[in-house]
C-alpha cells in the first residue's frame, strides 16, 4: 500500500516478502478474506477438537449430553486402548503393510517413469493411457476377481495370498502405482536430458545415470510420491476389510472393533483415532512442500 | 533450483560428451548386443509395474466381466468356472428398474450423481477460494496451509469416525450446537439414518475432499507468472477482476484434470459411506460403491453384482469420455481463437 516498486529494484529473496505493489488488495477483499478463511478455519478444525478433547475425557462425559470441556483430564483412554482392542498387532500390521508397498511402489514406478521419460519406445501411450485409466476402474468391481484370483493362486503354489500381509501389500501398492508413475513422469521430464547423457559418457550405464543423476535431482518428486503411497496404503478400508483375518488385520478395520462393543467407549475411539493418525499427519505436514513442489513439477505441468 | 545448479556445473561436461560421444557413434552399429539390450530396456523397466496392473487391475477386471455373464451364488463361489452361464440375466435383472433390485440400483445411482455433483462442485469452489486466499504472502499463511491439508492427511477412517461420533443423536457435538444451544430444532436430530444422512454425507465428503482441490490449484497458481497480475493492476484492473480475467482461465487446464480425477474418486467413494454408516447405508444416501457391495457380499449374489459394477464401469468410460472429447474441443477452438 506504501510506494510502488520501481523497475530497478534487483529480484533478491527481500521482494518476494509482502513488501508494497501496485496489486495490494483493497481493504474488502482483505475483510471477507479474513472472514472465510475464520470460517473454513473453524470447520476444518472442528472435528480435530473433538478427537483431541475427547480423547482426554472420562466416560461419563462421553456417554451423557456432548460437553465442550472435559470435567476432568484423564490420559486414561490412552492406556486402555491397547487392551480393548490388540491395537498394537494393528499398528504394527499397517506398518507393515504400508512401508513396503510404499517402498515397492515408488522403486517401480522411478523404473516406469525413467522408462517412459528417458526413452522411445513401441506401446508408450498405451501403457500410460492403460495405467493411468486404472484410476477409474470402481474398487469394488475387482474386489471379489481379485479374491478369487489371490485364493487360486494360493491353492496352485502355496503363496499365501489372501489373508497374508503379502496379498495387501501387493493390492497396494498398485493403487498408488498410476498416479506415482504420472507424476514421476513429469518431474524426470523438468530433469534436462544433458545430465544423464553426460553421466552416460562419463562411464555409467543407463541405471547408473537413473540412480546418480535423475534420481538424486527428483528427490522431492520421488518424496512427494512415497507420502502419497503411505497415505493411500494407511488409509485403505475396502479391501483390508475382506482380504485380513485376525492376525494380519490392519488399523483401517481394527478400529472398528471398539464400536462393536457392547458399550461404545468413544473417549477410547477418539484416543485410537489420534494415535493412528500422528505418524501419517507428522510425516505428511513435514513433507507436504514437496507435495506441492511435486505437483507443480509433475502433474500440473 | 538445484538441477538448474547442477546443470550449469555439468556444461562442460555435456560439451565434452558430445565431442567423445562422435566416435562411439561410428563405432556403434557393429555392437548388436549392446542395441538390443537398449532396444528392450524400456521393457524391461517397465515389467514390474505392468506385471502388478495386470496382476491386480487388469486379469480381475475381465474375470469380473465374465462373472457377469454368470449365475454366481454362494453354491458355486468355491469353483466359479463351474457356475452356469446366466447370459444377460443378470443384466436384465439390474436394469429392471420396476422389479425391486434394478429399481434400488436407478435409485442409488441418482442418489450417487446428485451426492457427486454437489460434492465435486463444493469441493472445487471452496478449494479454490482457499487457495486464491492465500496466494500472496501474509502472517500466518504457512500455517493455515498446512491446517487445511489436515482433513486430506488424516486416515480416512480416524476422520470419519469422529465425524460419527459428532453426529450422535444423543451425545454428538451437531445435536448439542443445533439443538441445545442455538435451538435450531424442535428436538434432537437423527444424522445417521433417515433423510438427513444425506447432508451428514456430503458435509463429511466436502470437508475430506475439498483441500485435494486446495493442494492442486495452489500447487496451479505458483505456475501465474505476477508481472500477469502487476500489469493488470497498473492497467486498474480491480480484486475480482484480476480473478476472473486472469487467475481463473490460467487455472483452466489444471481444472479440467482436477475436476475430472474429483468426479472419479467422489463418484467411487466406498471408504467414506462405509465407515460413516457400517454396511448398509440408510436409503438417502445409498451411493452406489455400497449398493454393490451390499449387493455382492450380504445378499452373496456375485453375478449380479458383477453385472451392476460392469454398468458402473460403462457409464464412468462414457462420462469420462464425452468429458475429455469436449474438453480437448475447447482447447483446441481456444488455440484457434487466440491464433
Amino acid at each position: 500500500m506504501a510506494s510502488p516498486p520501481t523497475t530497478a529494484t534487483p529480484v533478491t529473496p527481500a521482494a518476494t516478502k509482502p513488501a508494497a505493489s501496485p496489486m495490494a488488495p483493497p481493504r474488502s477483499f482483505l475483510w471477507s478474506r479474513r472472514i472465510f478463511l475464520t470460517l473454513l478455519t473453524g470447520f476444518v478444525l472442528l472435528p480435530v477438537y473433538v478427537m483431541v478433547s475427547s480423547s482426554l475425557k472420562p466416560l461419563a462425559d462421553v456417554t451423557g449430553e456432548f460437553r465442550w470441556l472435559p470435567t476432568e483430564l484423564t490420559i486414561r483412554p490412552y492406556i486402555d486402548i491397547w487392551s480393548t482392542v490388540p491395537l498394537g498387532r494393528y499398528f504394527v500390521n499397517s506398518l507393515i503393510v504400508a512401508g513396503a508397498a510404499t517402498v515397492c511402489s515408488v522403486v517401480i514406478a522411478v523404473f516406469s517413469a525413467y522408462a517412459v521419460s528417458r526413452h522411445s519406445f513401441r506401446g508408450k501411450r498405451v501403457f500410460t493411457v492403460t495405467v493411468l485409466s486404472t484410476q477409474m476402474f470402481p474398487g469394488i468391481l475387482f474386489l471379489l476377481p481379485l479374491f478369487l484370483i489371490y485364493v487360486n493362486i494360493g491353492n496352485a503354489t502355496g503363496i499365501a495370498l489372501f489373508g497374508s500381509r503379502g496379498g495387501l501389500i501387493l493390492t497396494y501398492l498398485t493403487f498408488s502405482l498410476p498416479f506415482s508413475i504420472w507424476m514421476l513422469i513429469g518431474y524426470f521430464d523438468s530433469v534436462p536430458r544433458d545430465l544423464d547423457e553426460a553421466a552416460k559418457v562419463d562411464g555409467c550405464g543407463p541405471l547408473g545415470a537413473l540412480f546418480r543423476v535423475v534420481v538424486p535431482a527428483a528427490i522431492p518428486g520421488i518424496v512427494a510420491v512415497a507420502v502419497y503411497a503411505f497415505m493411500t496404503a494407511w488409509g485403505e478400508v475396502l479391501f483390508a476389510s475382506v482380504m485380513t483375518n485376525d492376525t494380519t488385520r490392519t488399523l483401517a478395520v481394527g478400529l472398528q472393533g471398539y464400536s462393536t462393543l457392547n458399550d461404545v467407549y468413544w473417549n477410547q475411539i477418539m484416543a485410537a483415532s489420534l494415535v493412528v493418525s500422528v505418524p501419517v499427519v507428522a510425516g505428511f505436514l513435514l513433507l507436504q512442500r514437496y507435495l506441492v513442489a511435486g505437483l507443480t513439477a509433475g502433474a500440473v505441468k | 533450483m538445484s538441477p538448474d545448479t547442477a546443470m550449469t556445473a555439468t556444461a562442460p561436461a555435456a560439451q565434452a560428451a558430445v565431442r567423445k560421444d562422435a566416435p562411439g557413434a561410428a563405432r556403434g552399429p557393429r555392437r548388436r548386443p549392446g542395441r538390443i539390450r537398449r532396444i528392450g530396456l524400456p521393457y524391461l523397466l517397465l515389467l514390474p509395474a505392468l506385471i502388478l496392473e495386470l496382476l491386480v487391475h487388469l486379469v480381475p477386471m475381465v474375470i469380473g466381466i465374465v462373472m457377469s455373464f454368470k449365475e454366481l451364488t454362494q453354491f458355486y463361489i468355491r469353483d466359479w468356472g463351474t457356475a452356469p452361464w446366466a447370459g444377460l440375466d443378470n443384466y436384465k435383472v439390474s436394469v429392471d428398474f420396476d422389479a425391486p433390485v434394478g429399481a434400488a440400483l436407478l435409485h442409488s445411482f441418482l442418489v450417487t450423481v446428485a451426492f457427486t455433483v454437489l460434492s465435486v462442485g463444493l469441493c472445487w469452489i471452496v478449494g479454490t477460494a482457499a487457495a486464491i486466499c492465500l496466494q500472496d504472502t501474509f502472517r500466518g499463511r504457512g500455517l493455515l496451509r498446512a491446517l487445511f491439508l489436515v482433513p486430506y492427511a488424516l486416515p480416512v477412517y480416524a476422520a470419519v469416525i469422529t465425524w460419527v461420533f459428532m453426529f450422535q443423536h444423543d451425545n454428538g457435538l451437531v445435536n448439542h450446537v443445533l439443538h441445545d444451544q442455538l435451538g435450531l430444532t424442535d428436538k434432537p436430530s437423527f444424522w445417521l439414518i433417515g433423510d438427513n444422512s444425506f447432508l451428514a454425507l456430503l458435509t463429511v465428503s466436502v470437508w475430506k475432499g475439498w483441500p485435494f482441490a486446495f493442494l492442486i490449484v495452489m500447487a496451479g497458481l505458483q505456475n501465474i507468472p505476477r508481472e500477469l497480475y502487476e500489469a493488470a493492476a497498473l492497467d486498474g484492473a480491480g480484486m475480482l477482476q484480476q480473478i476472473r480475467r486472469i487467475t481463473l482461465p490460467s487455472l483452466r487446464a489444471v481444472n479440467q484434470v482436477l475436476v475430472l480425477v474429483l468426479f472419479l474418486w467422489t463418484f467411487n467413494d466406498f471408504n467414506t459411506p462405509y465407515v460413516l454408516f457400517g454396511r448398509t447405508a440408510p436409503e438417502a444416501a445409498d451411493l452406489i460403491s455400497v449398493h454393490i457391495y451390499q449387493a455382492s457380499f450380504v445378499t452373496w449374489n456375485f453375478g449380479t453384482g458383477s453385472a451392476m459394477s460392469v454398468l458402473l464401469l460403462l457409464f464412468l468410460l462414457a462420462v469420462t469420455g464425452v468429458y475429455l472429447a469436449l474438453t480437448s474441443r475447447q482447447r483446441s477452438q481456444r488455440k484457434v481463437k487466440h491464433g
